[in-house]
């Protein structure tokens, strides 16, 4: 019974996201809105690995960066349709995170975490390396065209980018819930809590970390990758540390193990800059840390943490308790 | 209420949601105008890595509260709505749209980086809002054939890097030239403006060049190499803290090239005192604007206007930082295109008049060098001039030179 | 051969940053098991109070040790107020506050210091430079500040019972509060000494960098590297770590990869080193509870 009133709640709740943008927004708005989906989704990627799995990811903005990179290089210089360049970006993403994940495998905590910042570090001065110049375009990146709708739908550009970043995420959504939730999401997370009783109950840790991570850079690639379409560009320098710590802010703001918690994580990270640039032009970052701080202060895990204890209270889950 | 359901209804039908106040004769469109105002649009790095940038922003804040206070131009106020990017393409693209979109703007002025403006380039020719005096060293706002609604303003990083080639050609055609410069599209501008001068003899001049990041400690490392490759010419493109490393660490080795330096890091109060006065004798830049902190300007008729105006307008600012000076320099140019524009404030005739600039003189410019554009030139300011530290101050030498940007 | 050598020299000079700063990460951790991302940013807005007393006319070591004390003060305030109340919460929360912190202290000192580079005064003298240029005074000097600084902790931790009861508190807080140990106390103090030794490296590395508020962002990744090569837990082994750091850096930079990416290539090799030996070069291997 809950289960088919949450069900049929999400999708209740997909229909309204969808629409109510799309007749409601301005093409400014509905851009925002674009961009917290395609972060809510990088923040998934970054919580399926650090959240449920325990592997601290500090430079998750590396495999935005390739997801973003892999997308303009296929429009740029081969023509491949927009829509077209998500799979590609989906499997070199993969590839690269199983990569990564590989010496991940002996280095725990802070030492991962070092790994991982180290890449975020080094990601752009890779992407800047005159060798890749031709690809990259160095210093000066790629400028993107932007997709018209498709089948001559009547809608502007706008309308058309955010409705289909917003099919692409909540596939996204529904695949991670299902992972999660299943048995592999169990093993994950017994690898994060209990590693000795997971492997003693015949878990192939070394297995599921590296898949994990490799399903976590795939999410995080395809954010990178709708980043790309929506803001028609990308150059190494938007890819640096700072990028990394939006994801990691997004993510312990939204908190940890959760697969709504990306979604507060995403709407944080996109609008709280702007208010605090609002409130203080002489030091807008202090504004932001505050705002951090203040949040981890009412829900030390995270705004899921705050909608786990707020739902047995909400109308619907009243009587099935 | 009702400007929204417009907007919503112009968006709705896949019009531009672009509403139009009022409308001329002809295709002009006025956005962002009104009897009493005139809203211009402004983004900058106010948080983030690159925060240092953000006093422009200051600047320009206090440069129209000081237009205003003084009446406006032609009669209307100026509302200057100043957003921060931190740096970020990406929020740059959604600030600036924010500005034409939501904030219906009359035109964009002076957007910092690079980067940032590369990515809202297409944007803003599609909607054709004028985009004037960006506040980047590329080359490439001076395109006026393809993106005729985007303009530059300062000399480019490769004019000026073209200005030191030539130079070393004339005074040392044996130059072993070494080169470091940052490894971003700052840096990277100037090797592509030496090969523009020196062409096939670019790999002749240069023995060495080495890149840094930002993120790096020190250049040490980098010195060492340089001078080990037995050059006899040094050129520097560096940020200031590197700069100010790189004088005091060559000064330190005890080698003693003929050293060139990028204008961005030639401040005398913030790099080449910090560095050490005596430790960077012999620099040489090429310079198009007033150094604040040069002794030389101490009592410049045109630098006052700027004290002046710096302590009404920004009495807690730093007066050490350049960025106040570019801003009130750019600003004027701003200011003078609105006064021509009149009465008529479209944003085409807006784009026409930046494009249409006569010999305009900015009190914080060196003297001889004047703004001009015109619709095929998109570089409103062509000339540098090489200047030398004397170990006090910076001593200006030989004519204005004329970049073939 | 002699560029080699001069390399090896010029890695040394900036692994003395590195080293610095490894040891208040080491630091920290030894006393609170948390590595504090705005370790850095707390050091240079430290660097900046001292600034700020030498302009006023106070006498070098005067500064020196006011704003080790004000470290100290700040570093211990900010554990009572922001740590302490999350001491139960999900560690995520703590690294939020970090990551808070490192906003608010590198915007502030932007807002009320300016973005403006200023040249911070070395008390080892400006004389001429040493061992035909590779050193300078301050940087001899400053590397035996970091010897002193190292063996104090070392001894602390070793040989005090208070340094005994602060590594309980780090590792074991529930058995070491039931033995006694105020493990609230311990923790603030710890975070008293990272804080007093981050604005000992801040003031030691300003005047070779120049000060401006993000003096320590690139420093910090080196210096985590160096603490992590050398073993987290040493602080003898952090140090050494640093100064390996800078050595492989410039190396690396010199001979092998080209500039353009010595930074990848560095990190690359520490990855490779911590993969064989994932405790660090001179770390002991934690025995994990389970």
């Amino acid at each position: 019974m809950k289960n088919t009133m949450s069900r049929t709640g999400i999708i209740i709740s997909c229909i309204l996201m969808a629409a109510v943008p799309y007749f409601f927004a301005s093409g400014y708005q509905l851009f925002q809105l674009t961009l917290v989906v395609t972060y809510a989704v990088a923040i998934l990627g970054l919580n399926l690995v650090t959240g449920y799995n325990g592997q601290v990811s500090l430079g998750h903005g590396a495999f935005y960066a390739v997801g973003a990179y892999t997308t303009a290089i296929l429009m740029d210089k081969f023509n491949v349709p927009y829509w077209a360049t998500l799979p590609i970006s989906a499997a070199v993403c993969a590839g690269f995170g199983f990569l990564i994940g590989l010496p991940a495998l002996r280095l725990g905590g802070l030492y991962l975490a070092l790994t991982t910042f180290a890449l975020a570090v080094a990601v752009p001065q890779l992407l800047k390396y005159r060798l890749f110049e031709d690809y990259t375009g160095g210093v000066q990146g790629i400028v993107i065209l932007k997709p018209d709708p498709p089948f001559g739908l009547p809608m502007t550009g706008d309308q058309w980018v955010f409705l289909f970043t917003l099919l692409v995420g909540i596939v996204c959504f529904v695949l991670s819930a299902n992972l999660v939730k299943g048995r592999i999401g169990r093993a994950m997370m017994a690898i994060r809590d209990q590693p000795l009783a997971a492997e003693a109950m015949g878990i192939d840790i070394a297995m599921l970390k590296t898949r994990t991570f490799a399903v976590s850079a795939l999410m995080t690639g395809i954010a990178g990758s709708l980043g790309a379409i929506a803001v028609q560009f990308v150059a190494p320098d938007a890819f640096g540390v700072p990028l990394s710590l939006t994801f990691f802010v997004g993510f312990v703001v939204g908190g940890g193990a959760s697969i709504v918690g990306p979604i507060f994580g995403a709407i944080f990270v996109e609008f709280i800059p702007n208010i605090a640039d609002e409130i203080s032009k002489a030091a807008p970052g202090a504004v932001y840390g505050v705002l951090l701080i203040a949040l981890m202060f009412l829900a030390p895990g995270g705004c899921a943490s705050l909608v786990r204890k707020a739902a047995p209270y909400m109308p619907w889950n009243r009587k099935t308790g | 209420m009702m400007k929204r359901r417009v907007l919503l209804s112009a968006a709705a039908t896949g019009l531009l949601a672009t509403p139009m106040i009022w409308r001329q004769a002809g295709a002009q469109t006025v956005v962002g105008v009104t009897k009493t105002e005139i809203k211009i649009g402004h983004t900058i790095p106010y948080s983030g890595p690159a925060s240092a940038y953000g006093s422009g922003g200051k600047g320009h804040t206090g440069f129209w509260k000081m237009i205003n206070s003084q009446g406006g131009v032609n009669g209307r106020k100026i509302n200057f709505i100043s957003l921060d990017d931190g740096y970020s393409p990406p929020k740059t693209v959604e600030q600036v749209r924010r500005l034409v979109e939501q904030d219906e703007v009359a035109c964009l002025f002076n957007p910092l980086g690079t980067p940032n403006n590369s990515a809202i380039q297409k944007y803003v020719n599609q909607k054709k809002v004028p985009t004037l005096f960006v506040a980047t060293g590329a080359d490439k706002w001076g395109d006026y054939k393809n993106f005729p609604w985007i303009m530059g303003w300062a000399p480019s990083y490769q004019i000026e890097a073209q200005i030191y080639a030539n130079h070393i050609s004339k005074i040392k055609p044996n130059a072993k030239v070494a080169l470091i410069y940052q490894n971003d599209d700052f840096g990277k501008d100037y090797p592509l403006g030496l090969k523009a001068a020196w062409g096939a003899q670019y790999d002749k001049f240069i023995v060495k060049a080495l890149t840094y990041e930002v993120t790096d400690a020190t250049i040490d490392s980098q010195v060492v190499s340089l001078r080990d490759s037995g050059a006899d010419t040094l050129i520097t493109v560096a940020t200031p803290k590197f700069a100010a490393q790189m004088i005091r660490k060559v000064y330190d080795i005890g080698w003693k090239p003929l050293h060139f330096l990028s204008n961005v890091s030639a401040s005398a109060g913030t790099v080449l005192i910090p560095a050490g006065a005596e430790k960077g004798i012999g620099i040489i830049t090429a310079t198009y604007g007033k150094d604040p902190t040069d002794p030389t300007w101490a009592n410049d008729k045109g630098m006052n206007e700027w004290r002046a105006f710096m302590k009404q307008n920004l009495p807690e600012a730093d007066m050490l930082d350049t960025s106040y000076v570019y801003s009130y320099g750019v600003c004027l140019t701003m200011l003078q295109t609105l006064r021509q524009c009149g009465d008529d404030l479209s944003r085409e005739n807006i784009m026409r008049q930046a494009a249409n600039l006569k010999d305009l003189d900015i009190p914080t410019v060196l003297p001889g060098i004047k703004v001009n554009t015109s619709p095929t030139n998109y570089h409103p300011m062509r000339h540098m001039q090489l200047s030398n530290w004397t170990g006090t101050s910076w001593s200006l030498f030989g004519d204005l030179i004329e970049g073939a940007g | 051969m002699d560029g080699v050598l001069h390399q090896v020299f010029s890695g040394i000079a900036s692994g003395g940053i590195y080293a610095s700063i490894a040891l208040a990460l080491v630091m920290i951790f030894t006393a609170t098991h948390h590595v504090n991302f705005a370790q850095g940013e707390m050091a240079m807005f430290s660097t900046y109070i001292a600034l700020t007393l030498i302009e006023a006319g106070v006498p070098y070591w005067g500064a020196f040790v006011i704003t080790i004390v004000f470290a100290m003060v700040v570093g211990t305030i900010v554990q009572k107020i922001l740590m302490e109340p999350l001491m139960n919460a999900p560690v995520l929360a703590s690294v939020g506050v970090f990551i808070g912190l490192l906003f608010i202290f590198n915007s502030v000192a932007g807002w009320i210091f300016t973005y403006t580079l200023k040249p911070f005064p070395t008390p080892f003298g400006e004389g001429g430079p040493l061992l035909g240029g590779f050193f300078s005074r301050h940087e001899l000097g400053s590397t035996a500040i970091t010897v002193v600084v190292l063996f104090s902790v070392w001894a602390f931790f070793r040989f005090t019972s208070l340094g005994l009861a602060m590594r309980a508190a780090a590792f074991n807080p529930v058995s070491s509060r039931l033995v006694g140990v105020p493990v609230a106390t311990m923790l603030a103090l710890g975070w008293g000494l990272a804080s007093g030794i981050g604005a000992i490296a801040g003031m030691m590395v300003a005047p070779i960098v120049f000060l401006d508020p993000n003096m320590m962002g690139g420093v910090l990744l080196y210096a985590f590297a160096g603490a992590l090569l050398g073993g987290i837990t040493n602080p003898l082994g952090a140090v050494l770590g640093g100064f390996l750091v800078g050595i492989i850096e410039n190396l690396g930079g010199a001979y092998i990869v080209g500039t353009e990416l010595k930074l990848s290539l560095a990190l690359i090799i520490i990855v490779a080193v911590l993969t064989l030996k994932p405790a660090g070069l001179f770390g002991k291997v934690l025995a994990s509870r389970v």
